[in-house]
């Protein structure tokens, strides 16, 4: 009797979970139905953010999520991989558990702080410096034209970049440690080296935690707000040049929602978050789902 | 140069490339931090604990008010979301079938990834839309609804880690489950949840993005729980995208200080887990 109890109690407060997202995801729906009633699904290709016309489209934010993701993961895919590879194939344990540890608090460094260290040295860092050489040596792409303000799509991606390694890090070396010894042995008693090892034999084994942590990358990444806020530029027209200031979906939510007034306008932004949300739910469920595929355990100690 | 020369200098060279790539992720940990201590340390003072903000081009001031509203709305949000997670994560360790096991954790996780700001939008709805104002309480709950997920997930992997012997030992005693988990299995686990629940708090009041339009910001000390409220991480953003010199430095010092919170709770939270939990003898 008291065993029954508690198991339905506990289970009431395990349930809200569930509840939650049900909820958050009927709340999103409901709160944005004036903007879908009125622009419908041309909400996602109109390219025109005018609150004073009250005419609104999301390309600029959807296009400035996805670049600034894509390329950041760019950047760090392979410095990340290479980075778990180390700590898992080759630093000696002492050297892998204390590096393992400082990424993990690189991971809890809060965005915000990210971001105002960015402002004030990735910044002028891009401007002065990495975006001329850019465009001396590709000047001839209209990716790399225009003015060089230091704000930017290309900013974005760089501070996203090393605001997603610890992600890639921790998940791709807990994939690499679970693949068997047996593996490793025996690719290393045919006379593989101990790169050709980890290269054809031990990467492949885990590429599906690999590809996870790749997704639970870019999920964190899509979703990233206040880094983002402070170095995209906040402009909400297109640009080609990839130096040009720009946004996000994240970041414009952050900018303009405590200000927004009027109906449509509101409800242009929540839906702008429902397509966020979707988008990394879906991402999310991908990720965790190879996560689970590869090491079996879930993913409770991933932050 | 003949095959294996060539096989060995690949070898070399990618083998040092990894490396390469983890000392360069691991020292952006001591850049940041660097940088940090150097601006924050000339920013900090006493007054930053202890005054309001002012306006830019006054000197001195502080952030006291933010301080004391981070603390009420992580407190609040505590309240909200550690009781729920803790019940939760009892459920998905000792209750939990196979099926709603799967559906309770898989959701826990999706929620955990779901961004932030998506959250304040919610919590904007549940919230601020009923009661007309932006409010601390909104912020909190913003808070709270994070932490769920999070605290429930480090309750279950908490208590997964007592040994069943503690819990076939009490029930052979002849004591219902219930009371096996209430006075055995919990208490033994207890350290391990609670130190995993701090570095939750620890994680969420380093938040930004929910707090924007639910707690807002105040330049005052926060009047109640149904007043727009300050926050450190708030105060962080907009005093550092601002054009002033005197408010970057208090930015800084702010920064300084949350970023020591933060990683002195994980560190301590890190020292404590690896000196050995769980089962407590005697």
């Amino acid at each position: 009797m008291g065993d029954e109890i508690a198991r339905l109690v506990t289970l009431a407060f395990g349930a809200t979970v569930v509840l939650i997202t049900i909820l958050l995801i009927w709340n999103l729906w409901g709160t944005s139905a004036p903007s879908r009633h009125k622009f419908g699904l041309g909400f996602l290709w109109g390219t025109n953010w005018d609150p004073n016309a009250n005419d609104f489209g999301a390309l600029p934010f959807v296009y400035g999520t996805v670049m600034t993701s894509i390329m950041a993961l760019v950047i760090s895919v392979p410095l990340g991989v290479g980075a778990a590879i180390f700590l898992a194939e080759l630093a000696p344990p002492g050297l892998s558990s204390g590096c393992t540890f400082l990424v993990e608090l690189l991971a809890a460094v809060p965005s915000v702080i990210y971001g105002m260290l960015a402002i004030f040295t990735v910044v002028p860092l891009m401007r002065e410096y990495i975006e001329p050489a850019l465009k001396g040596a590709f000047g001839y792409l209209p990716q790399f034209q225009g003015p060089m303000l230091g704000v930017g799509y290309l900013t974005a991606a760089v501070v996203l970049a090393i605001m997603t390694f610890p992600y890639i890090i921790a998940i791709s070396r807990e994939a690499l440690l679970e693949v068997p010894r047996d593996q490793r042995e025996a690719a290393l008693a045919l006379g593989a080296t101990r790169w050709e090892t980890t290269f054809k034999v031990v990467v492949p084994y885990a590429r599906l935690g690999i590809l996870g942590s790749i997704f639970l990358g870019l999920a964190r990444a899509l979703g990233e707000t206040m880094a983002i806020t402070m170095v995209i530029g906040n402009d909400s027209t297109l640009h080609a040049s990839w130096f040009a200031p720009g946004y996000t979906i994240a970041a414009v939510l952050a900018n303009e929602f405590a200000e927004a007034t009027g109906k449509v306008y509101t409800s242009a932004l929540v839906e702008l978050g429902l397509v966020l949300f979707l988008v990394t739910i879906v991402i999310n469920a991908l990720a965790r789902l190879l996560v689970l595929a590869t090491t079996r355990k879930g993913t409770a100690k991933v932050v | 140069m003949n095959r294996l020369t060539y096989r060995k200098i690949v070898n070399n060279v990618m083998l040092t490339l990894t490396g390469l790539c983890t000392l360069f992720t691991v020292s952006i940990l001591f850049l940041i931090l660097g940088y940090l201590v150097y601006n924050g340390g000339k920013s900090l003072d006493w007054a930053f604990f202890t005054r309001l903000p002012l306006p830019p081009g006054e000197d001195g001031g502080g952030m006291a008010n933010a301080i004391v509203g981070s603390a009420e709305m992580v407190g609040l949000a505590a309240l909200i979301g550690l009781p729920i997670g803790f019940m939760g994560g009892i459920y998905l360790a000792e209750f939990s079938g196979k099926i709603m096991g799967f559906a309770i954790r898989y959701t826990a996780d999706l929620l955990n990834g779901v961004p932030s700001i998506v959250i304040g939008i919610f919590a904007w709805a549940l919230v601020v839309v009923p009661l007309h104002s932006f409010s601390g309480l909104a912020g909190a709950v913003a808070l709270g609804i994070m932490l769920i997920p999070i605290s429930m997930r480090t309750t279950e992997q908490f208590l997964s880690t007592v040994p069943n012997a503690l819990r076939e030992g009490a029930l052979a005693l002849g004591a219902p489950k219930w009371k096996v988990l209430a006075t055995v299995v919990v208490p033994a686990a207890m350290k391990g949840v609670l130190t995993g629940m701090i570095l939750g708090i620890a994680r969420v009041a380093g938040e930004t993005a929910p707090l924007l339009f639910t707690a807002l910001n105040n330049q005052f000390w926060p009047r109640g729980v149904n007043q727009p409220t300050a926050s450190l991480p708030v105060m962080i953003y907009t005093h550092a995208i601002s054009p002033y010199d005197d408010w970057h430095r208090q930015a800084w010092a702010a920064g300084l200080v949350l970023l020591a919170m933060v990683l002195v709770t994980n560190i301590a939270a890190r020292w404590i887990l690896s000196r050995g939990i769980s089962v407590q003898k005697g």
